[in-house]
């Protein structure tokens, strides 16, 4: 009966022939350590952000529980847990009861496919042997990798929107509504950009991603040429509704968003997902763009070195922190953006570059896979550009006509 | 173990289907659309089709599906529908005799013909297989088809402009 | 290192009309986008001007196939056969006339614009489609993009009865291609391909007694049911006269013409091409189709009213000719020697869609004029007080009865015939009998016409593009009557008609 579980369909490097406690205690061990992770790393993203925005606007943030408050979010915690839990009376029960796991549990599940160690350097696959059976430093590490997390990404989306719905009141419907507008606007350059990533690594799987990025010209934020990754950059905050793009739950304008009828455990749950997503989708963005555990060599200085097989998990921490202080960096400098510049920015900047540059990129990649001469490519690389430019121009003669038609006729709604 | 699979993923489809049709409030009956679709992508694991699995997430559950919920909150029309007033009394009987019979004959059929159907297994092939050899397949016998669909969105495109157009406010 | 891959071989030419039409709704859509308002009609001559051209290109690759055979295009997914090329044309022809008549119709309305001629164009592009397709995928977008189209242009109107027209064209439109796409899946699996190629040599091969043909035969319902209801036959039809009354005229002769054509273009390539093999299952279904769609189709359009709800049963009850042409096909599909009946039912759909946009034209001048209404009253002294229109009229009404030294009787002869070649004498006897009763429906709209006692005495303008459109439709149904040799000794040019 154990030999028919489908577990090689979740990681088919494990050895399905000598089966006996070895393989479940692997997938036992790696569920567990996912999750003391991505709990752990949430409490800490909590005090992170908290003491880093802080010191940004000289106060001193928490420090009371622990040593330097890094236990506030246990704290915190508790609070919520003892907290009334109310029910507005004009929600729609199940669906509020049922939100605040959507949005929860796929931000767990990210963690399920990051590369989160093993030795990729020198073309090594990152497989590591435990209790004599070969494995990946990974939960899962399913053929279609990436768009697994695209895909949980948008059931995410789904928390948030029926939140709102559900609490039957106007602002968390009206803070729903902006956010899932956001979502699906900025899942497409997410998309786009993601797709210039795997044509270069030439695979879907996460493990096969890391493995290409094995020299640092090979990491992809080198090798598709950084556009990529600035698009994916700011179209993944978006996907947060982080700060400047957080008009989801922008206090200001429509109180808390569409948590705002939420409190206690829902509350909290909805708290954890949001934090826990930002690691998740800094853990993805440096697997994708930096090479996840790949080491970054000085020479052939290893920093880590001395950590020996757990180097590879050190550099994805260290790189996973640089944009955890990117993000706290962002949220306590840039201003929030107006609704029309958010959609602006998505749709008339970033899609189009994305995709403008994910062309280009292919066309260089057909010239490769045909062998083109010195001078076949730079024609290929000047044709591109014209088609490219063309295409610009008619998107921006477009835009300023529909600009001039609604000066003169009024808007259509 | 496939049996088991199999088994919840149809109870999946055909709960999530069921629900659709019977709930009243549009919102449940989209999340019973949503249920169905994984149900779906479900099947589509057990038979290894990872790739497609995934679109089936991202595209129905992640996008169209987002989009009628969208649709529904803003058109304000979550709220049930009275179906009680039938201007053809007969209608709904004869509809559900036809339906049953339909469904039970085009069951037999598959049934009947089950053993006919291709069994094709390509559970061995590794990793990125699947996904070459749809690309594959979608640009070389199917390209057509797949150039087609381009036009269908231009009709869709301007399609929607006909149909949101509205009338200028006054003539300058 | 993976397999080279192979990109199939494609020829462009041959291709040359499809991608006109589609270039040419682009090209309206961009430019039109880009531009101020252009002066009057040159979106419609623009639209015009792009099916001709494809018409015309349809008749050079005509001469090629004539010459060299047909064979396959791009992979296997579209046929080049005779049979795609003179769909093609019917269909280009009926868009050329449509597009015409179109401007005078959303003159003066949010409509005016490119949009509602790419519109044509594309849905006249998956029309060719349909009828070119050599693969049950390419066939469902054909028949996709013409639907989704014909939805929205059958909404396009923002009046009660046009919004009710693509709402529940729409709806009913959806369910018929979800049943017809579970057709496709059913047949998949009996045949394990979608390709029409390849499903025949899978029947071909094997031996007819020992076949457990079930899902064939599942799929072959469904899809019949599906193609019934794009082609309105009864009892599919009853979405028919509510969707061709309250859509715009100039819709509504789409409709009756480009769409009928390329459903019954599917019908033919799916039947009588893809399973020949099975033509004893299907034909009996399509024989009491064609006698359902006849009586039905000829007995209401009697009692209406309305001259767009007649016309509608019309359609009805010329679907039931075609499906005698359909049902005579099918005696000998498959064999060397396949008979007249394809030819019939395609020459019959080509001379259909071109008279019946003539008389949809002079309803839509007609119905202009009298603020929107299309009862037959409106039509009372047209002849006093525009004669030519109301010869025009009566020569388009008459065509569609199959009177002598007119297209339409060409067309009913040539199914007739075909069905009394295969001893099909009782679906032969009722469809004349339908047409006599038809006849007296035509007959009232001309009474109305000629002897009726005007109720309005100013005569209704006649915009000069539609004018044109109904010359030219007159002129071809008097043309083709008289000399039927003309088009006939074009298709008997081409000894293997379909692939």
């Amino acid at each position: 009966m154990i030999a028919m579980l489908p577990v090689p369909a979740v990681d088919p490097v494990l050895d399905t022939e000598s089966w006996w406690w070895q393989p479940l205690a692997i997938v036992g061990l790696k569920v567990l350590v996912v999750f003391i992770i991505g709990l752990v790393g949430t409490m800490f993203m909590v005090w992170f952000e908290r003491k880093i925005v802080a010191g940004m606007q000289n106060r001193i943030g928490p420090d009371k529980a622990g040593p330097f408050g890094l236990l506030q979010t246990l704290a915190d915690g508790i609070k919520l847990f003892f907290k009334e839990d109310l029910i507005p009376e004009r929600s729609d029960r199940f669906v509020f009861k049922l939100a605040p796991f959507l949005a929860f549990v796929p931000a767990f599940l990210i963690w399920s496919v990051i590369p989160l160690g093993g030795d990729f350097t020198d073309g090594r696959d990152g497989t590591v042997e435990w209790f004599g059976q070969i494995t990946r430093v990974q939960l899962a590490d399913p053929p279609v990798g990436v768009l697994l997390v695209l895909a949980l990404s948008s059931i995410a989306v789904y928390g948030v929107m029926l939140a709102g719905w559900s609490s039957g009141s106007k602002y968390p419907l009206l803070g729903s509504v902006r956010a899932s507008a956001q979502m699906i606007s900025y899942e497409a350059a997410l998309g786009l950009s993601l797709a210039a990533v795997l044509m270069a690594a030439g695979t879907l799987s996460t493990s096969g991603i890391v493995a290409a990025q094995d020299q640092l010209t090979d990491w992809h934020l080198l090798s598709t040429g950084v556009v990529p990754f600035v698009v994916f950059l700011i179209a993944m905050t978006a996907e947060l509704n982080r700060p400047p793009f957080d008009l989801v739950e922008a206090e200001q304008e429509i109180v808390g968003g569409f948590h705002t009828e939420y409190s206690s455990i829902r509350f909290a749950l909805f708290f954890l997902a949001e934090f826990m997503n930002v690691i998740s989708m800094s853990a993805l963005l440096v697997t994708l763009f930096l090479g996840g555990p790949q080491p970054l060599l000085i020479g052939s200085f290893d920093l880590f070195a001395v950590l020996g097989p757990f180097g590879g998990t050190a550099w994805l921490l260290l790189k996973v922190f640089l944009f955890l202080y990117v993000y706290v960096w962002f949220r306590a400098t840039l201003p929030r953006l107006r609704y029309d510049q958010l959609m602006d920015l998505g749709w008339k900047v970033l899609i189009p570059v994305a995709l403008g540059w994910f062309l280009l990129l292919a066309a260089l990649q057909l010239g490769r896979d045909n062998d083109l001469s010195q001078v076949g490519y730079v024609t290929l690389v000047i044709v591109c550009l014209v088609v490219l430019g063309l295409g610009y121009l008619l998107f921006t003669a477009a835009i300023s006509v529909a600009r001039r038609n609604r000066d003169r006729e009024g808007a259509a709604y | 173990m496939e049996l088991i699979v199999f088994v919840l993923a149809s109870a999946m489809v055909l709960s999530g289907a069921i629900g659709v049709v019977l709930f009243r409030n549009p919102v449940h009956a989209a999340l019973g659309l949503v249920l169905t679709l994984f149900g779906v992508a479900v099947h589509f694991v057990s038979m290894e089709a990872h790739f497609l699995a995934a679109v089936q997430v991202i595209v129905y559950a992640g996008a169209i599906v987002v989009l009628f919920l969208f649709v529904i909150m803003l058109l304000g029309v979550d709220r049930a529908e009275d179906l009680t007033i039938e201007p053809l009394k007969l209608q709904r009987p004869v509809a559900i005799v036809l339906g049953a019979g339909v469904t039970v004959l085009v069951a037999g059929a598959v049934v009947r013909g089950a053993d006919t159907l291709g069994r094709e297994t390509n559970a061995s092939a590794p990793g990125d297989s699947n996904i070459r050899a749809l690309a594959r397949s979608l640009y070389s016998d199917h390209v057509l088809a797949f150039e087609l669909t381009s036009v269908l969105l231009i009709v869709a495109v301007a399609g929607t402009v006909v149909l949101t157009r509205r009338l200028k406010k006054s003539e300058g | 290192m993976p397999e080279q891959f192979i990109a199939p071989s494609i020829d462009w030419f041959a291709l040359s009309p499809y991608l006109v039409m589609v270039a040419g709704a682009l090209g309206l859509l961009v430019v039109g986008a880009l531009t101020p308002r252009w002066p009057r009609g040159l979106y419609s001559l623009v639209s015009a001007l792009t099916a001709t051209s494809a018409g015309v290109l349809a008749v050079f690759i005509w001469n090629d196939v004539a010459e060299m055979g047909p064979g396959t295009l791009v992979g296997g997914a579209l046929s080049h056969d005779a049979f795609a090329q003179f769909v093609t044309i019917a269909v280009c022809a009926a868009t050329a006339l449509v597009a015409l008549v179109t401007d005078a119709e959303v003159r003066g309305t949010v409509l005016e614009g490119p949009e509602i001629h790419a519109l044509l164009l594309t849905a006249a592009t998956g029309a060719m489609v349909m009828g070119a397709s050599n693969d049950l995928i390419v066939l469902f977008l054909g028949l996709e993009t013409l639907s989704l189209a014909l939805y929205v242009l059958a909404a396009s109107e923002r009046t009660a009865a046009g919004q009710e027209a693509g709402m529940k064209y729409f709806i009913l439109g959806g369910l018929a291609s979800a049943v017809f796409l579970y057709g496709i899946a059913l047949l998949y699996g009996g045949a394990r391909s979608t390709n029409l190629g390849e499903i025949v040599a899978r029947f071909q091969s094997t031996v007819a007694l020992e076949r457990n043909d079930s899902l064939v035969l599942a799929g072959l319902a469904l899809l019949i049911v599906g193609l019934g209801f794009k082609v309105a036959a009864a009892p599919f039809h009853v979405w028919s006269p509510d969707v061709y009354q309250g859509a715009p005229t100039h819709v509504t002769a789409f409709m009756a013409s480009v769409g009928k054509a390329a459903a019954f273009a599917a019908m033919l390539r799916v039947l009588v091409i893809a399973l020949p093999f099975h033509r004893d299952d299907w034909r009996p279904v399509i024989w009491v189709l064609a006698i359902a769609s006849l009586v039905i189709g000829s007995t209401l359009a009697v009692v209406q009213t309305d001259v767009k709800r007649m016309l509608a049963f019309s359609s009805v009850s010329h679907a039931g000719f075609l499906l005698v042409g359909v049902e005579a096909a099918g005696h000998r599909a498959g064999e060397q020697i396949s008979g007249d009946g394809l030819e019939s039912v395609l020459v019959y759909l080509a001379l259909y869609s071109v008279l019946v946009v003539g008389t949809f034209s002079i309803v839509a001048v007609v119905s202009r004029h009298a603020g929107g209404s299309t009862d037959i009253s409106v039509f009372a002294g047209l002849g006093r007080r525009r004669p030519v229109l109301a010869l025009a009229l009566t020569i388009l009404l008459l065509a569609q009865a199959g009177v002598p030294l007119t297209s339409g009787f060409v067309a009913k002869w040539g199914v007739i015939q075909s069905a009394v070649a295969e001893r099909s004498y009782a679906i032969a006897i009722i469809a004349m009998v339908s047409a006599v009763i038809a006849a007296f429906l035509y007959l009232r709209i001309m009474v109305s016409a000629w002897l009726a006692d005007p109720s309005e005495v100013e005569p209704e303008p006649v915009p000069a593009m539609t004018g044109v459109a109904i010359a030219l439709a007159a002129a071809v149904t008097l043309v083709v009557g008289v000399y039927p040799e003309l088009l006939l000794g074009w298709t008997d040019a081409v000894s293997n008609f379909a692939r």
